[in-house]
């Protein structure tokens, strides 16, 4: 079908565009911008005046559920909530049940995502067989079958040794790793971070060091190794620093932060509610600030760090219940606050968004260059909306914002140049 | 796009503490925690435990102020003595009391806390007393009570035990007479203690002139400077001057977790003798929030000693929880 999206706002900075143009698409592809094919007809007409017209959103760190923990939230309930922010690819963690380390698990997630037909879904296969740390997984095989990386996360229950020959093998397949960085043995039985709010509430702190010990150490190995290494989930001032510094120094190494970790600190866990709870856990206001300062110089990309979670996930004590945060539907308008405060543009903003992680997957995708697949979100900067229960999409109704107004709101995505969502 | 089938909306957003344990009014309607209470509030507490202070004394050791009321005593943790007086405070108090030891009932056949709630709500239960080994779980459940159930907190994890904090300042105040001139020392285990955490914050609310913390590096929160006291790593230092030394508790466990090399370097160091007590005001007050740990915390000498009121602490126990329970429970019927 051919489309036409007219006078919006085209923020595409993989071609250094921010200019209001016409977007020609056909065949699923993008055709052209700005100038009219010979002979576009277009069968459907979109009007994005006073809208932002941007490449679909990529995201490298979502929890889909499905399969195993169907309870909690699923690949159609998940990937509808996702193209409805705005995003048009998903890369789901392998924490299913049974473990993403076998193909017939890429298979079925695939199978899964297709039927649902709403975003993408690109999985990240096991590192290691069950995420156990101990064998390693048959990685060709699952990129035969579709995976774009492999990954230890959520956990990073590797030991040092297994760690290094997980990177030498990822290397020989040309595989992209990512891991979560975490120290478990010195994050312990910890939950919050370590500092004044779990001195107050005697809580188990996750100290800063649990983070950054564990990256100097992917940092050695990835250098050692000359893997390809992202590191998913920062929340450290000092983290920002290690990484920026690894950059620096030419290390393959790239890194994302997960949108609320830009807003919330440990001062928002308040009295023990269990909305907060992540992991990695809201650390100090520096911290905050130093990521902000990060993704704004370009040290980082930005993912969504999605845990769909059942009520009864969070009905506990505070240290029993279930750390993550459904936060694909936030991301956007978090970071449109950024970009109203004047901490990012908006070009930097879809450089994280998009254009970054797919660059870093090595799709195709999160740009609008033409022939690249018409993967496009349009959006209303200006619209706002009250987070609450009746147009929350996803299955996990874990988020500290409901009832919170948001500014900025998705109205078309368009997934393989198909229109999949219109508000 | 069309809404997808959404569960009823649930909002899981905790209100603060001071909030949730005061009803419109500004009374107290659950006892979690000391933070936040006002002054007014904590010596109206020891003003209604001093007038219950006598009832163990009388012949018939009942007032008849909770009669009809039921309390429940929650105790997902084993504990004696905090439950005995609990126990001992509502009977006196005429309420009828069940004690339920969850650590070896329904929870753990797999019940969750809530369903353990929502059954013995529906057996009418007014009140729980809840101990529990996770911090926030007091919290928690007082979040999910219904309007007219009050919760009182006896223990969660390392948070806070409010009632122990409230039965020492109800020993101090009777000891020393006025809080604002004292210096007092809490000593030992501190990142454990729920105990220290709900004395600190009373103590800093009823004004006390300095709040010292001693103890080693492990064994301190990362940031016990935001709580409100002065650190010390010196036992002779730190209690140069002090009226008041409280100890606490040292779990066993401490040392396989590599917090501590052994008891004897920590008898060495943070112990309290009778010539470590010569650094103190010639007439300091020794407690303990027991059991003891003989030859680990103190001395038997100090323990036992004319500066110890450890057995006050025990029996003023009981007239706090019997204030506690009044207060939350029985506004209008309050005794004396």
């Amino acid at each position: 079908m051919n489309i036409l999206i007219e006078n919006g706002r085209v923020i595409d900075p993989a071609n250094e565009c921010d200019a209001v143009l016409d977007v020609y698409i056909g065949d699923g592809k993008i055709q052209s911008i700005g100038d009219k094919p010979s002979g576009f007809v277009a069968e459907l007409t979109i009007d994005a005046s006073n809208k932002l017209v941007m490449p679909g959103f990529v995201d490298l760190n979502a929890s889909l559920r499905e399969p195993g923990y169907e309870h909690k939230a699923t690949i159609e309930s998940e990937t509808k909530a996702a193209v409805a922010a705005g995003y048009t690819s998903i890369c789901c963690l392998p924490d299913t049940k049974p473990v993403l380390d076998s193909p017939s698990v890429v298979q079925l997630i695939l199978d899964r995502a297709e039927s649902a037909d709403y975003a993408k879904v690109l999985p990240l296969g096991a590192l290691t067989v069950s995420l156990e740390g101990n064998t390693l997984s048959e990685m060709f095989a699952l990129k035969r079958a579709g995976c774009v990386a492999v990954s230890q996360a959520p956990n990073n229950h590797i030991n040092g040794q297994v760690l290094r020959r997980a990177l030498q093998y990822a290397t020989t397949h040309d595989l992209l790793v990512i891991l979560k960085p975490e120290d478990t043995v010195i994050k312990d039985d910890g939950c919050v971070h370590d500092g004044s709010v779990c001195s107050k509430l005697g809580l188990l702190g996750i100290p800063v060091s649990a983070e950054t010990i564990a990256i100097a150490q992917i940092i050695e190995l990835t250098e050692e190794t000359g893997a390809r290494v992202h590191l998913t989930g920062i929340s450290s001032a000092r983290a920002v620093s290690l990484i920026a510094r690894a950059q620096f120094n030419n290390v393959t190494i790239t890194a994302d932060v997960h949108a609320h970790q830009l807003h919330l600190t440990e001062l928002d866990v308040g009295t023990f509610d269990a909305n907060y709870h992540t992991s990695p856990p809201l650390r100090s206001t520096e911290d905050k600030d130093a990521l902000i300062a990060g993704v704004a110089k370009g040290v980082f990309v930005v993912s969504s760090g999605h845990q769909p979670h059942d009520a009864e996930a969070k009905q506990a004590p505070f240290p029993s219940t279930e750390p993550g945060m459904s936060s694909l539907e936030t991301v956007l308008p978090l970071m449109l606050e950024l970009v109203d405060d004047g901490l990012l543009s908006l070009s930097q903003m879809v450089a994280c968004l998009a254009y970054a992680p797919a660059q870093l997957l090595g799709l195709e995708t999160g740009c609008l260059s033409a022939q690249a697949p018409a993967d496009i979100c349009i959006v209303d900067p200006n619209d706002t909306w009250q987070v609450n229960a009746d147009n929350w999409l996803s299955r996990g109704m874990n988020t500290p914002y409901l009832g919170h107004q948001m500014k900025g709101k998705v109205t078309h995505t368009l997934v393989n140049g198909r229109l999949i969502v219109e508000k | 796009m069309s809404s997808s089938k959404q569960p009823a909306s649930t909002s899981f957003k905790a209100p603060d503490s001071s909030r949730l344990q005061l009803d419109e009014q500004g009374r107290l309607r659950h006892f979690l925690t000391t933070e936040g209470l006002s002054k007014d509030i904590l010596t109206d507490i020891m003003d209604v435990a001093e007038s219950f202070s006598s009832v163990g004394n009388q012949a018939v050791k009942k007032v008849p102020v909770l009669r009809g009321k039921t309390i429940v005593n929650l105790f997902f943790e084993n504990s004696t003595r905090t439950r005995t007086t609990f126990d001992l405070a509502a009977k006196r108090l005429s309420a009828d009391v069940i004690n339920l030891n969850i650590a070896t009932s329904a929870t753990s056949k797999g019940e969750s806390i809530l369903d353990t709630i929502r059954n013995l709500e529906a057996m009418h239960a007014d009140m729980f007393v809840v101990r529990h080994s996770a911090s926030g779980a007091a919290h928690f459940i007082a979040n999910n009570v219904e309007p007219h159930v009050s919760v009182i907190n006896a223990g969660d994890g390392s948070h806070a035990h409010p009632t122990q904090a409230m039965l020492d300042m109800f020993t101090i105040r009777r000891e020393k007479k006025e809080f604002s001139t004292l210096k007092v020392a809490i000593i030992g285990d501190i990142l454990h203690s729920r105990v220290a955490r709900s004395q600190i914050h009373a103590l800093n609310t009823l004004g006390v002139k300095e709040v010292r913390v001693i103890a080693p590096k492990t064994l301190l929160p990362s940031d016990t400077d935001s709580l409100g006291v002065h650190v010390y790593s010196d036992l002779r230092t730190g209690l140069d001057d002090v009226d008041v030394i409280i100890m606490l508790r040292l779990q066993r466990e401490r040392m396989g977790a590599a917090l501590l090399p052994s008891e004897h370097e920590y008898f060495e160091c943070f112990g309290l003798t009778e010539e470590k007590l010569a650094y103190a005001k010639p007439d300091v007050t020794v407690m303990h929030p027991g059991p003891i740990n003989r030859g680990v915390e103190m001395d038997a000498a100090v323990a036992d000693g004319p500066h110890s009121v450890i057995l006050q602490q025990v029996t003023n126990g009981i007239a706090i929880r019997m204030a506690v329970m009044t207060l939350t429970l029985g506004q209008n019927k309050v005794a004396g």
